[in-house]
């Protein structure tokens, strides 16, 4: 590593951490309706919202009624953006003429948008109207968001509330979430990519005659908007097929460098807003501290992979450094680990390097960092509401061993609690394993894995915890546009989404309408360096326990058989 | 909490007597196959999983399979069934304590019968299983009171030895505190019209039954979220088995079915799984044997949870009564003067208090004692509210101060000053101030207090490291309750209390989010005890108590309360310990079972056998030996409960993470090692 690297390391950590606990406690403030210097602007537009929606924002629902809303807002988005696509052919802002999707993929991108998770078995330029990209991908990118952030802070407030039947309203918390969360963020990003050279326009393609005299096509549109909530939204979803390896997406190492500090920069805040909500800050401390330590085991474990010469190749004729194959060589090393473990920790799908060529083992990086619920910063609210869950897991755990009922905050953790804590513990198992050992022995989905062997499971469980833990990256490799695949992997992305909030909505639900008890010597403590490591244990012994077998058919396999 | 429970002081029968292991090992052996039916496996659904693996991998043993010898396919399914066994053998071992205790209880219930009052007011003999509540029996001396019931009529002696094991008779009579019988307790004084006030298999005895046997005893709270837990695992782990077949078959290999059944059982944490009800009787047994009888499990759980112990002072905190602590002569009077004269004016009282005052006195001071013959007793009276002798024509006489100084015919502003500042100090100390005079001459006062019992305040000490707040509950006037209670270390006084004020203070308590314990005994406690979340009544209370509590406790010692506290934290933390461990052991099960079971497809996955086991085949049989012999080892830790000190909740977690997480990561690796040696060199694989 260089003194660049170093840098460039430094550099994210500090455009990250120092900004969360200004603009978590912003989020706090912003989602419980409380004055912002914002209000003055933006006041009046989210008053306007709820007159046109007609919304009583001071309604407050119970969690099935929560719950219910979200459902139908998410189909109804899912049901535009599945007709857009279909229908793009007929629609405006198609300068390309680009025909509708076949209804597989239609389905898969819908979903895929839907729940944040950016799949993409399409290349964007060659297969999505403009206008596609804007009213259909473009505003899921926005709202996948927003309902991650309102499930968080619906857990929030169950947590936080004492003997309360309703966990807020969740028309109010989209349009805050939006409105003050996600815009305000993403026309500053959007501005910055456009002044480092990301196209934002309707124009047709270009097309140039090379200097070798061959004809290309180079795409263009409206690019930094959508780019700018793919990183901050934790969606992913590129405007071009290359995703944020493309030029045009991600032109200089300055706007690399932004685009991978905002992927994770909402996600930190937000650990920040819910201890406000709890009142209580040493509770985000010892989350945050825990989420650090999984991301820098994971990001060093990547990095020290990725240094290593291929054992392979070795030598004494041939000086080799560290591979730089499917890398884009205008980053190098450091900055493509760094970009690869940073979206897989965090739910977000984007690439700026080939994940197919990556050293195995740090290939196993990326898929632990999935695997685990995307809960190392995660998602926007997902990755929190996912880590909430690994505390209450360990809290129930361990909690007993203080001699008491285990309580989390004062509340009580009771068989319906465990109940819900456990539907969300078999997503990960169901949606990874079992529809990977699908595609893996019916003979047609299998046939569309390009390598033989561990490195060919590799690609199927890849794609499959890419999808079940709503992340979207690929491995790449693997031809996942086929009916069947479209349509499994856009199951596994429901059950990944869907298998979470409602649980987590029952549960934020069940916690509001109990008492809480005083927190005092005798509660268990779940703050401090203590705690900390007991989340990282459960996190790693719940996720290892249940994924060891599958890696160890996959990326370890492949690791030791080439001979490191 | 170092608190040890006391070992019950007397065992009733000779029979409850034998529950040693030796007698208890081959009734528990047999039961361990009995239980081998599903039906009652069904209450544990790990352990069920294990049998049909069992069984499955039995009927396996007949078909040859790729890469495993018969003979270790035959070992493994062995070893299954031996899990069953010993998870069966546990429970069983934990019930038969309480068991061979209820039995003989039961015994004595048995062919008893009762005579009871018909609607013409005539009593008919009938079975005492045909008892109904607000049936009205009678019962004369020498016969076993049928049933649970409140005393309507009569006063008489009853020997409860039975079920408390105190061999001392004690009054029961209408009306008052002391209204409440028990059944299967023996009248050995005149007789008793009884109302019935539970129906067959409600009472006490049926009660301390089911809380004992695995197959009655209702699952407690926390009991059930654990058992959704193990069971969420276990479905987990299931999905991790069934998919491997599929991976192997893409990776281009097939993996052997006995070997996948084996990597299930060691996954699934039946270690937990197999205790699980073992712990709940032990803990349920304990509290029996402790002589304390709870409604349900919940209640337990609920001590151990709980944030503020209302304890009353009489009894609990203090002796119930007064006694002598010093004694302070008048002005110009010796000291021995005074003790004789003291001593003499107690010596025919018969009260605690009066032998207290003659126990105080013999300590100090060596006395020629007069022969009892010589002395004229003057007892007590209304009257004269004085007490004491007459001996060679003097008169020795104690009382309250006001009663002495008109005895000895003088005003109170003319006793001596240094005495009256006496007098005055002890009473603001809340003590009680008794004078001694001879015919008309002062002696001296001497001190009566409350005494607090020795090592309370120690004990509520540790009750405070683990976070729970001791309030003391009197009817003394506040300045006396703050006296006792700066002595005591309680850490709230609820002064001059009455019922209602006790039960406001539960509900605020209670608003606040804090559970609290309390007992009690009196009629007018009922509405507290009921809405306690725990609380105690004493044996010798109303019925009204008994019925509102959710625990009753025969031996009437309220300081059992903090016992109580200690077995419900004991129980949570046995649990906790060992799911901890379970779990934690599923790390070293994978070192050594996958590379085994990979060892076909991908040999260079051997790098993952850390411990360096034998063979693929030992290595599996190793790990399915560990996993059906952890259960025997922690038997006795299951049963005797994890001892929980008195510290913050963080000190516990750190001790307890350490022994049993740290260890259960650790100690497998160890195991397993062992038996890998063991197995290969009888090779047995």
């Amino acid at each position: 590593m260089h003194s660049y690297d170093y840098a460039v390391l430094l550099a994210f950590f500090a455009l990250v951490l120092i900004p969360a606990p200004w603009l978590g406690r912003f989020y706090y403030k912003v989602m419980e309706g409380k004055r912002t210097w914002m209000s003055p602007v933006l006041g009046p537009v989210e008053r306007g919202c709820y007159r046109i929606a007609g919304v009583d924002p001071g309604k407050e629902q119970s969690w099935q009624k929560y719950a219910v809303a979200l459902l139908a807002f998410n189909l109804a988005g899912f049901l535009m953006v599945f007709g857009v696509l279909q229908l793009q052919g007929y629609l405006p802002l198609n300068p390309q003429h680009l025909p509708g999707q076949e209804w597989s993929l239609a389905f898969n991108t819908a979903v895929s948008f839907m729940t944040n998770t950016n799949w993409q078995s399409y290349s964007g330029e060659a297969s999505v109207s403009y206008l596609s990209q804007m009213i259909g991908l473009t505003v899921q990118n926005f709202v996948s968001a927003a309902t991650g952030l309102a499930v968080l802070v619906a857990l929030c407030r169950g947590i936080a509330r004492r003997s309360a039947s309703t966990v807020g309203n969740f028309w109010v918390d989209m349009t805050r979430a939006t409105l003050y969360g996600l815009l305000p963020l993403c026309l500053l990003l959007a501005l910055f990519l456009v002044w480092q050279g990301v196209p934002q326009t309707f124009t047709d393609y270009v097309h140039a005659l090379t200097l070798q005299g061959a004809d290309q096509t180079i795409p263009l549109g409206p690019a930094a908007s959508q780019i700018a909530i793919k990183q901050l939204g934790t969606n992913g979803g590129g405007f071009f097929g290359v995703n944020s390896a493309h030029p045009f997406e991600n032109p200089t190492a300055w706007s690399n460098l932004f685009e991978v500090s905002s992927i994770i920069l909402i996600p930190v805040a937000l650990v920040f807003t819910f201890g406000h909500y709890v009142k209580d800050l040493r509770q985000s401390r010892a989350i945050i501290a825990c989420m650090l330590a999984l991301f820098l085991i994971g990001g060093g474990t990547a990095l020290w992979a990725e240094s290593q010469a291929n054992p392979a190749l070795s030598n004494p004729q041939v000086e080799q450094t560290a591979p730089l194959e499917g890398k884009e060589s205008r980053f190098g090393t450091t900055a493509s680990v760094l970009w690869t473990v940073t979206t897989t920790a965090a739910s977000n799908g984007s690439v700026n390097n080939m994940h197919d060529s990556l050293n195995p083992i740090s290939s196993m990086v990326a898929l632990v960092n999935m695997m685990v619920g995307e809960v190392i910063f995660g998602g926007v609210g997902a990755g929190l509401y996912g880590m909430l869950l690994n505390v209450l897991i360990a809290v129930f755990l361990a909690g007993l061993m203080i001699g008491r009922t285990p309580e989390y905050l004062g509340k009580k953790l009771q068989a319906r609690e465990v109940q819900l804590l456990v539907a969300t513990l078999l997503v990960m198992p169901v949606g990874v394993l079992v529809l990977s050992a699908l595609a893996t022995s019916l003979p047609g989905p299998a046939a569309a894995v390009s390598n033989p062997g561990a490195h060919g499971f590799s690609q199927v469980l890849y794609a499959y915890t890419s999808a079940s833990a709503n992340n979207g990256s690929a491995f790449a490799g693997f031809g996942a546009n086929t009916p069947y695949h479209n349509v499994m992997i856009g199951l596994g992305m429901l059950i990944g989404r869907f298998g979470y909030i409602l649980p987590v909505l029952a549960l934020a639900g069940c916690l509001a309408m109990k008492k809480s008890a005083p927190v005092g010597q005798n509660s268990f403590p779940t703050h401090g360096p203590l705690f900390a490591t007991l989340l990282v244990v459960t996190i790693l012994l719940v996720g290892g326990l249940t994924f060891l077998p599958a890696l160890a058919l996959g990326p370890i396999a492949e690791h030791l058989s080439m001979g490191f | 909490m170092n608190m040890p429970i006391p070992e019950v002081n007397a065992a009733p029968t000779s029979t409850a007597a034998r529950t040693t292991f030796a007698a208890l090992w081959r009734p528990a052996l047999v039961q361990a196959f009995v239980k081998l039916d599903p039906r009652q496996l069904k209450r544990s659904p790990v352990m069920l999983v294990v049998e049909l693996t069992a069984i499955f991998t039995t009927l396996l043993c007949f078909v040859p399979q790729n890469g495993v010898t018969t003979a270790v396919a035959v070992q493994i399914a062995l070893w299954l069934w031996f899990t069953v066994l010993f998870a069966n053998f546990a429970e069983a071992l934990a019930e038969g304590r309480g068991k061979a205790r209820a039995d003989s209880l039961k015994a004595g219930s048995q062919g008893l019968t009762a005579r009871r009052r018909n609607s013409a007011g005539r009593f008919e003999v009938v079975a005492a299983s045909a008892l109904r509540k607000g049936d009205v029996v009678r019962v004369d001396a020498g016969e076993m009171i049928p049933g649970d019931g409140e005393v309507i009529e009569g006063i008489a002696a009853v020997n409860e030895a039975a079920i408390t094991g105190e061999s001392a008779p004690v009054i029961r009579e209408s009306g008052g505190d002391r209204s409440a019988v028990t059944g299967n307790t023996r009248l050995v004084s005149d007789w008793l019209l009884i109302q019935i006030t539970s129906n067959p298999g409600e009472s006490t005895l049926d009660r301390m039954i089911a809380l004992v046997e695995g197959a009655k005893r209702q699952k407690t709270p926390n009991e059930i979220a654990l058992d959704i837990l193990l069971i969420g695992l276990t479905l987990i782990f299931l999905v991790v088995v069934a998919t491997l077949q599929p991976f192997a078959h893409f990776a281009g290999g097939s993996l052997p079915m006995v070997f996948l059944v084996a990597l299930l059982v060691t996954l699934i944490p039946t270690t937990i799984g197999g205790l699980l009800s073992a712990i709940g009787i032990a803990g349920m047994d304990r509290l029996v044997r402790l002589n304390v009888i709870a409604r349900s499990g919940r209640a337990v759980e609920a001590a151990g949870d709980v944030h503020v112990l209302l304890l009353d002072k009489t009894g609990t905190i203090t002796f119930g009564n007064r006694r002598c602590s010093a004694v302070l002569a008048a002005p110009g009077v010796t000291a021995r003067e005074l003790a004789e004269g003291a001593l003499l004016a107690s010596l025919a009282d018969d009260t605690a208090e009066g032998k207290s005052i003659v126990e105080y006195l013999r300590q100090l001071h060596d006395f020629n004692e007069p022969a009892a013959a010589l002395l004229t007793p003057v007892a007590f009276s209304a009257e004269t509210r004085l007490s004491g002798v007459d001996f060679e024509q003097r008169r020795y006489r104690k009382g309250a101060v006001d009663s002495l100084l008109a005895f000895v015919g003088m005003q109170r502003l003319d006793m001596p000053a240094p005495l009256a500042r006496e007098v005055d100090k002890i009473a603001q100390s809340g003590g009680t101030p008794l004078l001694v005079c001879v015919d008309k001459r002062l002696l001296g006062v001497i001190h009566l207090k409350d005494v607090v019992k020795p090592g309370i305040r120690e004990r509520f000490a540790e009750l405070r490291k683990l976070g729970i707040r001791t309030v003391m509950v009197t009817g003394d006037n506040p300045l006396t309750a703050a006296a006792i209670a700066a002595e005591a270390g309680v850490d709230d006084v609820l002064a001059e209390a009455t019922p209602e004020k006790k039960l406001a203070r539960i509900r605020q308590e209670q608003n606040d989010g804090r559970l609290v314990a309390m007992c009690g005994d009196g009629a007018n406690d009922a509405p507290a005890l009921a809405q306690a979340d725990v609380g105690m009544a004493m044996n010798d209370g109303t019925q009204a108590a008994r019925e509102a509590a959710n625990m009753v406790d025969l031996d009437s010692d309220p300081t059992k309360l903090l016992d109580v506290v200690q077995i419900g934290k004991e129980l949570l933390v046995t649990r906790g310990a060992l799911t901890t461990f379970s779990i934690a052991n599923d790390v070293a099960k994978y070192f050594a079972i996958l590379p085994a079971l990979f060892a076909a497809i991908y040999p260079q996955l051997g790098v993952l056998n850390l411990m360096h086991l034998s063979s693929p085949q030992s290595a599996i049989l190793s790990a399915i030996v560990f996993n059906a012999l952890i259960i025997v080892v922690l038997i006795p830790l299951a049963l005797r409960g994890v001892r929980v000190q008195a510290a913050s909740a963080a000190h516990l977690l750190r001790r307890n993470l350490l022994i049993y997480g740290l260890g259960g990561l650790v100690v497998p690796f160890v195991g397993i090692k062992l038996i890998d040696m063991l197995l290969t060199a009888l090779q047995l694989v």
